[in-house]
């Protein structure tokens, strides 16, 4: 598999890692804030249920400022990542969230068939009938070793309904 | 002598026909995982967990476990044969093993890479088997202080021995003490960090972490990449394994000292990765034709992989006989303890010896069986890798779903699952360490229980923690543990004042 574009540019390394800290630091706020609803100081019963994640909170906060500081001060000129690679990776993120969105609606079976089938089409460019084997076989496949052979059942939609499985 | 007993009594419980089947079935799995790229050991055993939940606990910790050692087994086939290290710890092997391989060496440098894994594994299971019964009865003494300290000293060594920024180590961790905080407390029974959504009183459920952080993300990482395979052909025949075995016992001391290092960063949580460098790094300069090294050299595949071997199993150790895992899929394997009704720790030699002799005879058994599997079926499994990744990927994807939903039957899980994917791919990326994040989300509530009462019992005082020699000697070896980094750069440059 080609990384599609081959132009250089893309987001700093330095940009985005400012952004993943701060991100980091955000949660550790919000951390503090929900340990405070909780109640941090002391009970009847010992130490409340905020206590510990409030320090917990206070840690991110205090190394995401240090770890900022310290990605600031790098000298590190590189990309992140090449748009062209983003895309990549996009191209897998984008349809995974919209196969995991749809398994509620209509079950797990036909969401990963089609999503199989949809990758495999669309990125790896193969033959219909690779395609349609290999997208219909796995679920099958799925289906006996985990519904049949050790009872774990997985979700199910309208189809498997209609089919009585 | 009891501990004999006990073990034969193991022996009987693995060499049953059931338990042996699954002891192969895991290693095959273990293999597969090993090689495809993205499904690493711990996200593997997580996947496969939920299939274990209607067996016994002893048939379920037989085949997980095997699944670990199949998986350790088949980093090496790829780092030789392609240059690509199916799993972190096996990069070390590619330095000398693609080179081998190139050279049409790659039979010798398989069957060497096999061998020191099998007696690494070995030597650290006679260790487990010597020690873990006595660290146990020791720690069945423990108190809550004495048990904070344990994790204190865990996760100190994380942030000591990690080759990331120590800062962002502490980040990594302090996030997974975070996520597990969340939801029902289980001291006061209040609700916490849940913001009123209901989906969050459960907490995270790390399994779900492992799935999206390690298995999601890899997949990401790898189509950042984008992959291509070029490799040489596996070839074994019975007459290079003979060959290449009359040469290796001439490395003996290499074995030796891999070994210890490989169990040693193995019992403290630093694990296999570092391990496989560290003992490849002093190898490098020990040996006498050290210049060679990464040319393709054998001894530059038998220490990396020897120590790994030993640090993947010795993490055993600690999640056996303290309820401490050593690695985040020790991590995994301590998940299924509970999960099965089995509480890890020190009472399990008490209560469960069945279950604790089982899986001790069992990674004797399924070494040996993995050892004859890899040696025997390497072709086909390298065969799996030149299945090109536009196949792969997807099945992996659906088969991280599948784990995803199937721990606690929620479709929200594998939504949560694909969010840790892509926050795990934004961490990876920028250099923060996954294991402590997920170590700490599995011992985060039990850490924070031991804190509490550590604190009740003292009146709030800290003085606790340092109140007896014992947990004030395991509470000093945290603090070096913590500052390791700053005292060896403190002592090379007294040494460098001194000269």
């Amino acid at each position: 598999m080609s990384t599609g574009s081959s132009s250089n540019t893309g987001p700093t390394h330095k940009l985005v890692e400012a952004g993943v800290t701060l991100l980091i630091a955000l949660f550790g706020v919000i951390v503090i804030i929900g340990s405070v609803k909780a109640g941090i100081n002391w009970g009847a019963e010992g130490p409340r249920a905020g206590f510990f994640p409030f320090y917990i909170g206070l840690f991110i906060l205090v190394s995401s400022a240090i770890n900022l500081w310290n990605g600031l001060r790098e000298d590190n000129d590189g990309l992140f990542a090449e748009w062209g690679q983003l895309r990549q990776v996009l191209s897998v993120v984008i349809p995974t969230a919209i196969y995991v969105s749809a398994i509620p609606f209509i079950g797990l079976y036909v969401a990963s068939t089609i999503f199989i089938a949809w990758f495999m089409r669309w990125l790896g460019k193969y033959k219909w009938p690779v395609v349609l084997a290999i997208s219909f076989g796995m679920p099958i496949v799925t289906y006996l070793i985990f519904e049949r052979w050790f009872m774990v059942p997985l979700p199910k939609g309208p189809l498997e309904e209609w089919l009585g499985l | 002598m009891e501990e004999l007993v006990n073990l034969f009594h193991g022996f009987a419980v693995a060499l049953q026909p059931y338990n042996i089947m699954l002891m192969v079935l895991g290693i095959v799995l273990g293999v597969i995982i090993g090689v495809l790229p993205g499904l690493g050991g711990a996200n593997g055993v997580a996947i496969l967990l939920p299939l274990t939940f209607s067996m016994s606990p002893t048939s379920a910790i037989i085949m997980l476990s095997c699944i670990y050692w199949g998986a350790l087994f088949g980093g090496a086939i790829t780092s030789i044969l392609f240059n690509i290290p199916g799993e972190p710890w096996s990069v070390a092997t590619t330095f000398d093993g693609y080179p081998m391989a190139q050279q049409g060496k790659a039979g010798e440098a398989l069957t060497a890479a096999f061998t020191s894994s099998f007696v690494g594994a070995l030597f650290a299971v006679i260790m487990i088997t010597l020690v873990a019964p006595l660290v146990a009865s020791f720690a069945l003494q423990f108190g809550p202080a004495e048990k904070f300290a344990v994790y204190f000293l865990a996760f100190c060594s994380f942030v000591g021995l990690s080759k990331e920024p120590p800062f962002k180590t502490i980040a990594a961790m302090m996030i997974g003490f975070a996520l597990a905080a969340v939801g029902l407390d289980s001291i006061t029974g209040q609700l916490r960090l849940t913001f009123g959504s209901t989906h969050l009183l459960n907490g995270f459920d790390f399994l779900i972490a492992v799935i999206g952080l390690f298995g999601i993300g890899e997949i990401l990482l790898t189509m950042e990449e984008g992959l291509a395979f070029r490799g040489g052909k596996a070839k074994i025949n019975l007459r290079v394994v003979l060959q290449t075995w009359k040469e290796l016992p001439k490395y003996w001391m290499t074995s030796l000292r891999s070994c210890f290092i490989g169990c040693w960063m193995g019992i403290t949580p630093a694990g296999a990765t570092p391990a496989s460098f560290m003992s490849y790094g002093i190898a490098k300069r020990v040996a006498k034709n050290g210049n060679n090294f990464g040319k393709g050299e054998v001894e530059g595949v038998i220490a990396p992989e020897t120590a790994a071997h030993a640090a993947g199993t010795a993490a055993l150790l600690p999640m056996l006989s303290l309820g401490v895992p050593g690695s985040p899929t020790a991590a995994v394997l301590l998940g299924g303890l509970l999960i099965w009704g089995l509480q890890p720790g020190p009472m399990l030699f008490v209560e469960q010896k069945e279950f604790v002799w089982g899986l001790i005879a069992s990674m004797y058994l399924g070494n040996l069986v993995g050892l004859i599997v890899v040696l025997t079926c390497v072709p086909i499994f390298a065969a799996i890798l030149r299945v090109p990744f536009s196949i792969i990927a997807p099945l992996i994807l659906v088969l991280c779903a599948i784990g995803a939903y199937s721990v606690h039957s929620s479709t929200f899980d594998v939504v949560l699952m694909l969010v840790f994917g892509v926050i795990g791919y934004l961490l990876k990326k920028c250099n923060y360490p996954l294991a402590p994040l997920v170590l700490a989300i599995v011992l985060g509530d039990k850490a924070e229980e031991a804190f509490r009462q550590s604190l009740l019992g003292s009146q709030g005082s800290f003085g606790i923690f340092l109140s007896n020699p014992l947990v004030g000697t395991i509470m000093v070896l945290g603090l070096i543990a913590l500052f390791w980094s700053v005292i060896q750069h403190g002592y090379t440059r007294l040494r460098g004042a001194m000269a």
